[in-house]
């Protein structure tokens, strides 16, 4: 239909210059919804990053303002010499990729779960997507203090009740700082990865997996072989999102430990040397360090997307 | 085994659920019975903590969350549907590229870019402004907004807008008869997406505002005081803080996955 348009548009004889003036502008027609968007989102997003990639390259502290000026990549070689920062990329990094990896599988689980018909599904689905709806910052403030407190919070208070008085009652956070706050964003996050993978086990086509029961295929070979290559773009499309909120974490972080006993990712670690450091210069070349880092596996991720965007095109 | 399978699936859900329910009964406990181990479940149930809580004044904080919270959602609606259907239905060249930009503004760290924005928000004389908070909002969920209304409009038949195109519709007619049924489930999704994440967000509300425009989020952590009990009264905070995001969460379930998914899945 384009084409047979195009094709008469082609045969239309018009003067050459006219069709240019004419063509320009129908295109800029085309471009004019567009504009608002990207123009506010270069505006908000990209000159912020300019102007931190300017910052970093100062000396520019706020407790002492006279003293500004060019400082060239000395705030870089001290950000890779600051031992917190070095340990801020190792925290960011096993934090992301735990809480990623263990809400994928327990997502999984329970997608498979509840892709099957039992009684009371839509109740148990709905309490499964609680955790996702609770604030996070109350989340990470429940965990904390109703569930983690050694005196009274609910973990200890269940040992209490299973083994009696002389229970043992571990200090959660001061024990283990960084398996605290995972544990708190993996309950807030299976939910998440459980609804995209049960959306995808749902759109699944029936008749392949009755042909492959009928074959004889057990129910291992169906997964295996039907139900995990056609949840493959699903498990990456909720580890791509997944990392892409996560990585950014500051609420749990912030709540739970207050930075603390080496679980200060990135995002806390910078917020706190602009906050309470005030050494601007060094805080922008953090910021770009995590950009960089960003980029990197950004590129991997939109990979992934452009693969799914594809298939749709396909489709 | 069926029946097995049906057990897993109810104790997971009541696991996952119990932190919740957790919350939900400390709040309504009184603070010495919320702050007893082994826990006291029958505890008499009272509602001094909420009281308490809307004694405090939570009212500032509240609103400023709903203003940033709706005021972001419409602004992104309006940028984003246009945005979309220069990337859907009327394509630009080059509309992948485009797409992808956006996307990728969304793995930049917003703490890589919160010195700036700080800087600038303090010379405009924006700091603790309710309207500048809205601006970041929406920057923060337009990439998401655009990838959800563009899958939605991809979705609008091609041939049928030909068919009115040949008919003589015009353009609002066009809109309001063929894309407008598509679109406003993606409308739907886009706006509950984009209300949880401006009612959730923190960092910048913390770094950004104070006593005026502080939101709910931040006021919840302030909520915990060094003495006395207050473990109860966190917990009524944190539910009524979490009711609108449970609430609509649950009301729309499917919009919430399409949402997440961005469109991925509908």
């Amino acid at each position: 239909m384009t084409a047979v348009r195009e094709a008469v548009a082609r045969a239309e004889p018009r003067p050459p210059a006219r069709t240019g003036q004419v063509k320009a502008a129908a295109r800029w027609v085309r471009r004019a919804p567009l504009l608002p968007a990207l123009v506010f989102t270069i505006v908000v997003t990209q000159l912020p990053f300019v102007a931190t990639l300017v910052i970093s390259l100062m000396r520019w502290n706020s407790l002492d303002p006279t003293n500004r000026g060019f400082a060239g990549i000395d705030n870089y070689t001290a950000v890779f010499t600051d031992p917190d920062l070095r340990s801020a990329i190792g925290v960011t990094a096993v934090l992301t990729a735990t809480v990623v990896l263990v809400s994928l599988v327990l997502g999984l689980g329970l997608a498979l779960l509840l892709d099957r018909k039992f009684a009371g599904r839509g109740l148990v689905r709905t309490m499964l997507i609680a955790p996702f709806l609770v604030v996070p910052v109350a989340a990470a403030l429940l965990w904390k203090h109703a569930l983690y407190n050694p005196e009274y919070g609910l973990l200890n208070g269940v040992l209490t009740w299973l083994f009696g008085a002389d229970a043992p009652q571990p200090e959660w956070i001061s024990g283990m700082p960084l398996l605290a706050v995972e544990a708190s964003l993996v309950w807030q996050w299976t939910p998440f990865m459980m609804l995209i993978l049960l959306a995808g086990l749902q759109s699944r086509p029936q008749d392949a997996v009755e042909a492959a029961r009928i074959d004889g295929a057990t129910p291992w070979q169906v997964f295996r072989y039907l139900t995990l290559p056609h949840l493959r773009q699903y498990l990456e499309l909720g580890a791509l999102l997944g990392s892409i909120y996560i990585v950014q974490n500051f609420d749990a972080v912030f709540t739970i430990t207050s930075g603390g006993l080496g679980t200060a990712n990135l995002p806390y670690t910078i917020y706190q040397t602009f906050y309470q450091a005030h050494d601007y210069g060094q805080a922008s070349a953090a910021g770009v360090v995590v950009v960089v880092g960003s980029i990197v596996i950004a590129t991997f991720a939109l990979r992934v997307v452009s693969s799914l965007l594809r298939e749709e095109v396909r489709g | 085994m069926s029946r097995i399978l049906g057990l897993a699936a109810w104790f997971a859900g009541l696991l996952f659920f119990a932190p919740v329910a957790w919350m939900v009964l400390t709040s309504l406990h009184s603070e010495p019975d919320a702050a007893t181990n082994p826990p006291s479940l029958a505890a008499p149930v009272t509602f001094d903590s909420y009281a308490a809580f809307f004694d405090s004044d939570p009212w500032p904080p509240l609103i400023n969350s709903l203003s940033a919270s709706i005021g972001s959602t419409v602004l992104v609606l309006l940028l984003a549907i246009p945005a979309a259907y220069a990337l859907s239905i009327k394509k630009v060249e080059k509309w992948s590229d485009v797409l992808f930009f956006f996307l990728s503004t969304k793995m930049l760290p917003v703490v890589a870019g919160l010195l700036p924005i700080y800087l600038v928000a303090q010379y405009t004389g924006m700091l603790d402004n309710i309207s500048f908070l809205v601006v970041l909002y929406t920057s923060m969920n337009l990439p998401i907004a655009v990838w959800l209304m563009r899958s939605f409009l991809a979705e609008v038949p091609g041939e049928i807008l030909e068919a009115a195109a040949l008919d003589g519709a015009g353009l609002v007619t066009t809109l309001r008869r063929v894309v407008a049924p598509v679109a406003m489930p993606g409308i739907a999704a886009t706006s509950l997406i984009c209300f949880i994440f401006s009612w959730n967000e923190l960092l910048f509300a913390r770094v950004l505002t104070g006593v005026v425009a502080g939101t709910a989020p931040v006021y919840l952590t302030g909520f915990v005081t060094s003495q006395g009990l207050f473990l109860a009264k966190v917990c009524a905070a944190a539910v009524v803080v979490s009711l609108p995001v449970l609430v609509a969460g649950f009301a729309a379930q499917d919009k919430l996955v399409q949402g997440l998914s961005l469109g991925a899945v509908k």
